[in-house]
């Protein structure tokens, strides 16, 4: 029988195109020509080709440099926030989840809360407390997304506790939350990879959104939303500034949902997860 | 069903009060004040200042005044648009918002479910294939690439559409379609999947074997019972519809009210922010309610009494 990882050519493809889009995000300093920050190292806004594969921006600065410096905010955002997410909406929703009562009630208004929280909102009051960097953004993003992992992970745990291996656990002796951290939660794992991949592309697509409207990152940083936001006042005259950046984000994306689609149909066929995101 | 929407409104009247507190003490806990600017004031004047706006009393005595003047209908005055009431900002940047949202929810709906039943019904075919490549793009692209391109193509290059503003209809296709188009998506996908695994349950199978017709299975009884996730959808959608407005309405330079969002917490402008805080809330939690009042009428299973 072959490996149906392998059989799927969504999940070989994605996955070699996220691949390279690591390896040129990490590696950014030796792929890169120029630094994302070095200016007039071309002339200014020129057009793609030449030395400057991409063009380059109003300050004459390399702008393929700065997208692939971009790949590797843009990709540490949506890694981060969405670990982040991961781990604190699974302790929520598992907690909530498996105890039930007053644990569940208490947990989950908390959750309702956050929910009708508007984002924008939400992401500019963290920025102000915590300043407009990774940090900042970091917060906005992660807070607002944590709520959509811990209701799957309650409704997953409140089906998982019921099952006969669950009670088994207990007849054993097992405390409650060795069950729980060590018998459940494991079991729960595809359907919490699946969430997780399809919360990466969200997230990019948060931050780029956020960097865009100016809450983001700021220049001389470049993720694409910042790069996108530039590019936007001159797109008239200077399309490319906005498209190579768009265009990254989109390979970016659409590698990731296929990936999640994959990952969904091997790992958990029964759910709907991404296609809710 | 009446104590379930008595309960229903305390819920959302708590979740409310714990959006304007949560809003307010944060607003307060950052760095910086309305009346902060380039030009120092005397302390004397500034203390004036502070003293007409109840600045100067202590946070919670502020909250308990704003709350009271909220409870008789007062919003306040703006404080970076001197002397203007928020009542009045607010109530003449909301309908361009409302009109926005509406025609983008009704035309992501309608658009996204025929989309979606077409390429179930045609499944495997060339319509499928391109119908879901539209969804996937939907669901991938930043709202902001999408309307610049398509304001770059039909205003720039082709001169068939205005490219901002929102006076007449033609002005308000581009920005509804940007709006649209990611819900659009995420409904299209959504009746695909649901519509092809409801026509696998058995009492399509039974309507078959009473000689129905194909398209009196697919609606009557098909599409009916694949609404209910696309309606659970509704209330996230409404949300990414309110957040995604704030783009839509910079790109097409819309006089609605995503323009105060970002500037009036950058102003520290409070009852501005207050105000706009409560809106939102308000057009979220009903949404919610909406759904889940629907929800009973759709699908009698999940019906809120039917418990006892």
């Amino acid at each position: 029988m072959k490996n149906p990882f392998l059989k799927d050519k969504r999940f070989v493809v994605s996955v070699i195109v996220l691949a390279i889009l690591c390896v040129l995000a990490l590696g950014a300093p030796y792929f890169a020509p120029f630094s994302y920050d070095a200016v007039s190292v071309g002339p200014n806004l020129a057009p793609p080709g030449g030395a400057n594969i991409m063009g380059t921006d109003v300050l004459g600065r390399d702008l393929y440099s700065r997208v692939l410096y971009g790949a590797r905010l843009s990709l540490a955002v949506g890694f981060c926030t969405a670990i982040f997410s991961l781990v604190l909406g699974t302790l929520t929703g598992a907690i909530a989840g498996y105890f039930g009562g007053i644990w569940d009630k208490l947990l989950m208004s908390i959750v309702d809360i956050f929910y009708i929280f508007p984002m924008l909102l939400l992401a500019i009051l963290f920025t102000l407390l915590l300043g407009r960097g990774f940090l900042g953004i970091f917060m906005a993003i992660g807070m607002t997304t944590w709520v959509t992992q811990a209701r799957l992970v309650r409704a997953l745990v409140l089906q998982a506790r019921e099952l006969p291996y669950v009670e088994a656990g207990r007849a054993l002796g097992l405390t409650h939350l060795k069950v729980l951290f060590k018998h459940i939660l494991p079991n729960l794992m595809g359907p919490m990879i699946v969430s997780l991949t399809f919360q990466i592309p969200n997230n990019i697509l948060t931050e780029s959104f956020l960097s865009f409207v100016g809450l983001g990152l700021q220049p001389p940083y470049s993720s694409w939303g910042t790069l996108a936001n530039e590019g936007y006042r001159g797109i008239q005259s200077y399309p490319h500034l906005m498209l190579f950046p768009g265009l990254a984000l989109f390979i970016t994306m659409i590698a990731f949902h296929f990936l999640g689609d994959a990952l969904r149909d091997i790992l958990d066929p029964k759910s709907s997860i991404g296609s809710i995101n | 069903m009446l104590t379930y929407l008595l309960k229903r409104m305390v819920q959302t009247f708590i979740t409310l009060l714990f959006l304007t507190v949560a809003t307010f003490f944060l607003l307060r806990l950052a760095p910086g004040g309305p009346f902060d600017g380039e030009k120092v004031w005397p302390a004397e004047i500034q203390a004036n200042i502070e003293a007409k706006y109840g600045l100067n009393r202590p946070l919670y005595s502020q909250f308990f005044t704003w709350g009271n003047d909220l409870i008789h209908g007062d919003l306040r005055e703006s404080f970076h648009y001197i002397g203007t009431p928020v009542r009045e900002i607010i109530s003449d940047a909301l309908p361009p918002s409302l009109e926005l949202g509406f025609f983008a929810l009704v035309f992501s709906l309608s658009i996204g479910i025929v989309l979606g039943v077409l390429s179930a019904w045609k499944r495997g075919t060339f319509f499928d294939f391109s119908a879901m490549f539209i969804a996937i793009a939907g669901i991938t692209l930043p709202a902001y690439l999408v309307g610049t391109l398509l304001v770059l193509l039909f205003s720039n290059y082709l001169g068939w559409l205005p490219p901002a503003l929102w006076e007449d209809k033609q002005s308000m296709i581009l920005p509804t379609i940007t709006l649209a188009l990611r819900p659009l998506a995420i409904i299209a996908r959504m009746t695909r999947t649901t519509l092809l695994e409801v026509m696998h349950a058995d009492y399509i199978r039974t309507a078959y074997s009473k000689g129905l017709s194909d398209s009196s299975v697919l609606f009557k009884h098909a599409l009916k019972n694949s609404m209910i996730p696309i309606i659970t959808m509704l209330g996230p959608i409404t949300a990414s519809l309110i957040t995604g407005s704030y783009v839509v309405e910079t790109i097409f330079q819309i006089p609605g009210l995503g323009q105060y969002f970002i500037t009036s917490v950058l102003n520290r402008d409070y009852p501005l922010v207050m105000g706009m805080t409560l809106t939102y809330g308000l057009i979220l939690t009903l949404c919610n309610l909406f759904v889940d009042i629907t929800y009973g009428w759709i699908d009698p299973r999940i019906r809120v009494d039917a418990k006892k």
